[in-house]
């Protein structure tokens, strides 16, 4: 079985013409991942039996025409729980854990019969743009396995990128999905704010997270977010909005025909390296051709964006992990003498290195005389950035843009530098902070490692981007390009 | 260079984080936070004088709902996931350190 052949419609198709079951193709994946994983550590847990079982059922059931995802497998990124199955957030203080219930997108999956066969690596609490902060292992980029796979989806970009599963679920705060999406050459979606339920993502800093899918193409990305987007009661912040069937625009008759685009001189500025200044260049060349217009435009605030996330999402995060204290679940320190030891020693012992330096970032923004001076402001700022974001998105269809600043870095390059690792997300935080969609897909490649654009729209207009990317696919081959694993393809 | 955090209020708030931090770590730390704190202060270039602050972006307006109790059903399940329990109970040390006084 070989993903990099196939879409998610080319799957359905073979599935219900019965070329092969859904345990079949379930065990297919389970020995690809058995395979290839040992190399690249996408994953942290993989469930071969439950993934067995639940594809026994489905076959029973037999799969219908109109079920697209139906014993279709994929993978979960480890900060969504999932019901008798460990999540640990790749953090040493849930290395038990066992939730005792799925999260919204698990059960929306799992009713559309798509088959979750594991849980993907990531930074620790999903804090990092690396995944080096997982306190379990070190995954790889699928294209050069001495660079890092970006975070913090790291795990499931790779997993996706190495042709392990078709599909995965990742989440993203702060370029979360769009940046590993980027550095493995594969396709991520951050919806908008309040599109997709969080019910059941650990969460981090609540008013940015948001969770979307990773896949080999635009198409089937679309897929996966008609299937988990929607309203839940569960989680408030959900809109009630109608969720379109994104995937049925996208077809031969997908044009960007007098689209108009915006390109924020910003955005390829300093520190934005050359090849990945002109592959977008290109894509730019590449949209006129196709008949739309792009223009220049301005993000003014755009580098005010890496401050105020950091001080937004860090107070956010301090107040979240605040529930980590080693009484009702999760790792409690041996050799305590009183309650405030148990407290204090768990989250000292159970909590990695950078999950402690934002926890004393926010702690810090939000304590007595720095409130105003550092929260205050940043929720200030993040006002002006999204004003900017309205002003050009209310005559343009979309912006475009890189997704990061270059290419893949090496393993180890800049783990030990928090400034030089925060700047890496300079492209995609604003998007958070703005609370607009974001999908980030192939777009080149240099020294044999992938180029990722990214294309940011008006609040749930996830369409127009699909559109837009899945034009940009139709006229490029950079999404067939597959790396090199176990030296051949 | 401008400290704009110190050694001792890095300690006071890892205190109001409940974190603790060896000397060591300390060593490290208190320059890392100060050299992010000054990228923090980069803000103070924006001119927000008219600009209301933004806490979140969703299109939703909070909705109320009754409070009704409801059983999960799942009490032995989540007690599996506490570090100690019994009797139906999560046990926690004594919250008085007798060790003092």
């Amino acid at each position: 079985m070989n993903y990099f052949k196939q879409d998610l419609a080319s799957l359905h198709a073979d599935l219900v013409a019965k070329k092969y079951s859904a345990k079949e193709l379930t065990q297919a994946t389970l020995d690809n991942i058995q395979a290839t994983d040992p190399e690249i550590n996408a994953f942290l847990h993989v469930n071969a039996d439950e993934a067995l079982a639940q594809a026994e059922k489905i076959d029973q059931a037999g799969i219908a025409d109109d079920q697209p995802l139906a014993g279709i497998p994929m993978a979960l990124k480890d900060n969504l729980v999932t019901k008798n199955i460990p999540t640990t957030a790749a953090s040493k203080i849930l290395a038990n854990f066992k939730p005792v219930y799925d999260a919204t997108v698990v059960e929306k999956l799992a009713h559309a019969n798509m088959i979750s066969v594991g849980k993907t690596n990531l930074d620790e609490f999903a804090m990092g743009s690396s995944t080096e902060n997982s306190a379990f292992k070190t995954t790889k980029n699928a294209w050069d396995h001495t660079k890092v796979p970006g975070g913090s989806s790291g795990g499931s970009a790779a997993a996706v990128a190495a042709g392990m599963v078709p599909a995965s679920l990742g989440s993203d705060t702060g370029g979360s999905i769009r940046q590993p999406a980027a550095f493995n050459g594969v396709v991520g979606m951050k919806p908008t704010y309040g599109r997709v339920s969080r019910w059941g993502l650990i969460a981090f800093a609540s008013s940015l997270d948001q969770i979307g899918p990773m896949t080999r193409s635009v198409k089937d990305n679309a897929m996966m977010l008609s299937a988990i987007a929607g309203h839940d009661d569960h989680d408030l912040t959900s809109s009630d909005k109608a969720v379109p069937n994104f995937a049925a625009d996208l077809n031969a008759a997908t044009s960007v025909k007098g689209m108009r685009i915006g390109l924020p001189k910003e955005f390829l500025a300093e520190g934005v390296s050359d090849d990945v200044k002109n592959a977008i260049l290109a894509a730019a060349d590449t949209y006129r051709k196709l008949g739309a217009t792009v223009d220049e435009v301005s993000l003014p605030h755009n580098q005010y964006g890496v401050a105020a996330y950091y001080i937004i999402a860090s107070s956010e995060a301090s107040s979240n992990l605040q529930r980590f204290d080693g009484i009702r679940y999760g790792f409690r320190a041996d050799d305590v003498k009183n309650l405030e030891d148990v407290y204090v020693k768990s989250r000292s012992e159970g909590f990695g290195d950078e999950v402690k330096r934002r926890i004393m970032l926010g702690t810090f923004s939000l304590s007595a005389g720095f409130y105003d001076a550092y929260f205050v402001k940043a929720a200030k700022v993040r006002t002006v950035i999204l004003n900017d974001f309205k002003a050009i998105l209310k005559d343009h269809d979309f912006i475009l843009g890189p997704v990061a600043p270059t290419t893949a870095f090496g393993i180890g390059a800049k783990i030990s530098d928090p400034v030089t690792m925060y700047m890496n997300d300079i492209l995609t935080i604003p998007v958070n902070l703005a609370g607009l969609p974001g999908l980030s897909l192939p777009a080149g490649f240099s020294n044999g490692l992938p180029i990722g654009m990214q294309l940011i729209g008006r609040p749930f207009d996830e369409s127009t981007l699909y559109k837009a990317g899945y034009a940009f696919e139709q006229n490029t081959a950079f999404h067939q390009e597959i790396p090199t694993l176990g030296g051949q393809n | 260079m401008a400290n704009r955090i110190d050694r001792d209020q890095v300690k006071h708030v890892a205190e109001l984080a409940k974190l603790e931090f060896t000397n060591n770590q300390l060593d490290a730390l208190t320059p890392q936070l100060d050299e992010i704190i000054g990228l923090f202060e980069s803000l103070s270039e924006v001119d927000t004088s008219n600009v209301e602050a933004t806490s979140n972006v969703t299109d939703q307006i909070n909705v109320m709902r009754e409070d009704v109790a409801d059983n999960w059903g799942q009490s032995e399940a989540l007690l599996k996931n506490a570090p100690e329990a019994q009797d139906g109970y999560i046990m926690v040390p004594t919250i008085i350190d007798e060790s003092e006084d």
